[in-house]
């Protein structure tokens, strides 16, 4: 069962991935209830029929993928995962930073791929809240990873509890 | 100078902590090669050709005199009592123990310094005019917007994994001491109609394996939006720069595919979408930093003609060594690392203890390094001169070459570096070799030479009105030589002359180089304005004429 760190807390994961874990659009193979992350391109080619699921719905980015073009969809989405294929892409701490301060978006947003813990300080300040951790991760120092820093100069997701902060918004 | 407050000194404390922690996981094998170097480097910890390097930032190249002690104690208990300036205005220790890095980071965080963001694809030290706040043509002093990019640019949450590295120059001055139209972006202060205070900003320079001039994308941005203007253009780099090919990922790749036009457009839009949210730069940052580069506390004194009746050597180092002041009665003085023997940016750890005692008495206790990997005394009272002299001649730094031929640029080469493909200071011990005579330098005027052991380029030598070039030729080492290149407040590109020499043959052929000027040159011209004059071509034909062509 895969598991997710979900702020502090690492929990089942309660959702599946479209289309290798199943379902199908309308939910065909899974159940129309089920949580499902869809690629996005599935879901520009079908978005109707995704939308119109019972399920908690989600989309995955890839890092060339533009955020905005989710724009009119977010109140619709409880999820969007963002893809990190290695260690030096950072295309979706951008992506990140557009979907939750520039669009708003309110709903769960993932880190997939190379979710190592160097880098979760610098996820969760863009705004994810939910890390699927890389394999071989440590849970408990990916965890702490989250506090590295109790100060930072810019602004960032103020989840991320910061004793001082110089710039803002 | 800036002086932490508690925030900045938690920031480096706790990256101190972590750089320690991963360093323990690396050698505990928790932390593959490939994700250490990622991390050790964005901390400017590289592993070399006999030992790692530490690259230690100095923002802006400014240095307290505590400081530099500092700099000087750790060169000798962790290193060989030895440090190297570069044309960063960073200091590089070249010999020490990669277990003892986080020890050393400890060290410098006790006098407020670190090696943050000094390598890596991050937005790295950003650099300044060595003049800034004593030069009489700026339109303000960029210390403070400077150290307010250092602060803004630590550990961005968005801009920390960038496809390539990211250099920042600021200039008051329309010189351009600092070289700001070959970086990512440069950043050039003025004023609006109403007097107040912004950049002109440029973006897209850089030297490297593809040099190109920075262009101009924005003829004013006004100081409060600064920061999220910037955040916009590397929002636009970070998305779109190309992550396929490391040779073609610098941003100024990006604006050439692109065209200025339309990659302003891109940011442009982005920035009507963000600016709303982005980083706000509140009045009372500005004024809080600004407090800490007022001006030190000059005396009211009058000009002196401090040279004269003085010896000839001493007339040669004021003439040479010493810059005009925009307060009567002082002058800066270079502490000068370009001794012939001795290789460009090189100091001993005794040497850095004197310079300290030296700035301490004599320049309110302030040192500056320069891009040109020299130091500079910003504040000497015109009557200390002489002392200071003395004292700077006993301890081998007066050598009176500033501005000359032998000030050259030079990067460690293939001595030290990985990535050298030659090396360049044998070179510089034949060119101090061959213009050992300080009339003939004297005669020859102000000529910029700089050297890289490979097309990196961290010697600058594309802006070098004589550039040269290290490079490979089946495991010999040759030299590529170009002309016509400078990059202080008109930028320009040298040309290659023509095919490379061999590492004997650099220095008589940059004499036939300068001869051919001496013969060419109008009353007054100097070597740069004879080139842009007459082309390469009177040069070139020179250059070859005695020796079996090259391959």
């Amino acid at each position: 069962m895969r598991h997710i760190l979900r702020r502090h807390e690492y929990v089942a994961d309660d959702w599946r991935y479209f289309p290798q874990e199943g379902g199908g659009a309308g939910g065909a193979a899974a159940s129309d209830s089920d949580a499902l992350i869809v690629p996005l391109a599935d879901f520009k080619a079908d978005r109707a029929s995704w939308l119109s699921r019972t399920g908690p719905l989600g989309v995955r980015i890839a890092p060339a993928d533009k955020a905005e073009d989710l724009a009119d969809d977010l109140p619709r989405l409880s999820l969007i995962a963002v893809t990190f294929p290695s260690f030096s892409d950072g295309r979706g701490f951008s992506q990140a930073e557009i979907l939750r301060t520039r669009l708003g978006f309110k709903g769960r947003l993932r880190a997939v791929g190379a979710v190592k813990q160097d880098l979760i300080f610098y996820m969760a300040r863009c705004g994810i809240d939910e890390f699927e951790l890389a394999a071989g991760e440590d849970v408990e120092e990916a965890s702490r990873a989250l506090q590295r820093f109790t100060v930072a100069y810019q602004p960032g997701d103020p989840a991320v509890k910061l004793t001082r902060q110089r710039f803002f918004a | 100078m800036y002086r932490y407050d508690d925030l900045d000194q938690a920031i480096v404390d706790q990256r101190v902590a972590e750089f320690r922690d991963q360093t323990r996981r690396f050698l505990a094998g928790k932390l593959s090669e490939d994700e250490f170097r990622s991390l050790r480097l964005r901390n400017g910890l590289y592993i070399q050709r006999h030992a790692p390097m530490l690259r230690i930032a100095i923002p802006y190249g400014l240095l307290s005199t505590r400081q530099l002690r500092k700099l000087g104690d750790i060169a000798r208990r962790y290193d060989r009592s030895f440090g190297h300036f570069t044309t960063r205005t960073n200091l590089q220790l070249n010999w020490p123990k990669l277990e003892q890095a986080p020890d050393i980071l400890a060290e410098l965080a006790t006098v407020q310094m670190h090696s943050i963001q000094t390598s890596g694809n991050c937005i790295r030290n950003v650099t300044a005019d060595h003049m800034s706040g004593i030069a009489r043509d700026e339109v303000d002093d960029p210390r403070p917007y400077c150290e307010i990019i250092r602060q803004w640019s630590t550990f961005h949450p968005e801009f920390s994994y960038l496809p390539r590295k990211f250099k920042f120059a600021v200039t008051g001055s329309p010189a351009d001491r600092a070289a700001s139209e070959v970086h990512d972006i440069g950043l050039h202060l003025k004023r609006d109609a109403h007097g107040r205070i912004g950049f002109k900003v440029f973006v897209g320079g850089g030297l490297g394996r593809t040099p190109i001039i920075a262009q101009c994308i924005r003829e004013y941005v006004a100081l409060p939006d600064i920061l999220s203007y910037c955040e916009s253009i590397l929002r636009v780099y970070n998305r779109y720069g190309r992550r396929d090919n490391i040779h073609k990922a610098r941003i100024k790749i990006l604006v050439k595919a692109l065209g200025i036009d339309p990659f302003r457009a891109e940011v442009e839009a982005d920035w009507a979408a963000s600016r709303a949210t982005s980083t706000k730069l509140d009045p009372a940052d500005v004024e809080r930093v600004r407090a800490f580069f007022k001006p030190p506390a000059y005396e009211a004194l009058s000009d002196i003609d401090a040279a004269g009746g003085r010896e000839v050597e001493f007339q040669a180092w004021y003439r040479y060594n010493t810059r005009e002041h925009k307060v009567a009665g002082y002058r800066a003085a270079y502490v000068c690392l370009k001794k012939h023997g001795e290789n460009p940016g090189d100091i001993t750890s005794d040497q850095m203890d004197a310079v300290a005692e030296l700035a301490d008495r004599y320049s309110f206790g302030m040192v500056r390094v320069t891009h040109n990997q020299n130091l500079l005394l910003a504040d000497v009272r015109q009557q200390d001169l002489y002392t200071v002299w003395q004292r700077l001649k006993g301890l081998g730094l007066a050598m009176p070459n500033i501005g000359t031929l032998t000030d050259m640029i030079a990067c460690p080469g293939l001595d030290l570096c990985s990535l050298a493909n030659a090396g360049t200071y044998g070179v510089v011990k034949q060119i101090q070799q061959q213009f050992d005579d300080l009339d003939y330098l004297y005669d020859l005027g102000d000529i910029e030479i700089k050297m890289s052991g490979c097309m990196n380029a961290c010697g600058h030598h594309h802006v070098g009105h004589i550039g040269i070039l290290g490079v490979d030729k089946h495991g010999e080492e040759w030299y590529q030589i170009t002309l016509g290149g400078s990059a202080n407040g008109f930028t320009a590109l040298g040309e290659v002359i023509g095919p490379s020499v061999r590492q004997n043959d650099v220095a008589p052929t940059i004499e036939r180089i300068v001869e051919t000027y001496r013969e060419i040159r109008e009353d007054g011209e100097r070597f740069i304005d004879t080139v842009r004059r007459v082309g390469i071509k009177p040069f070139k034909e020179s250059a070859y004429a005695s020796h079996p062509a090259a391959a």
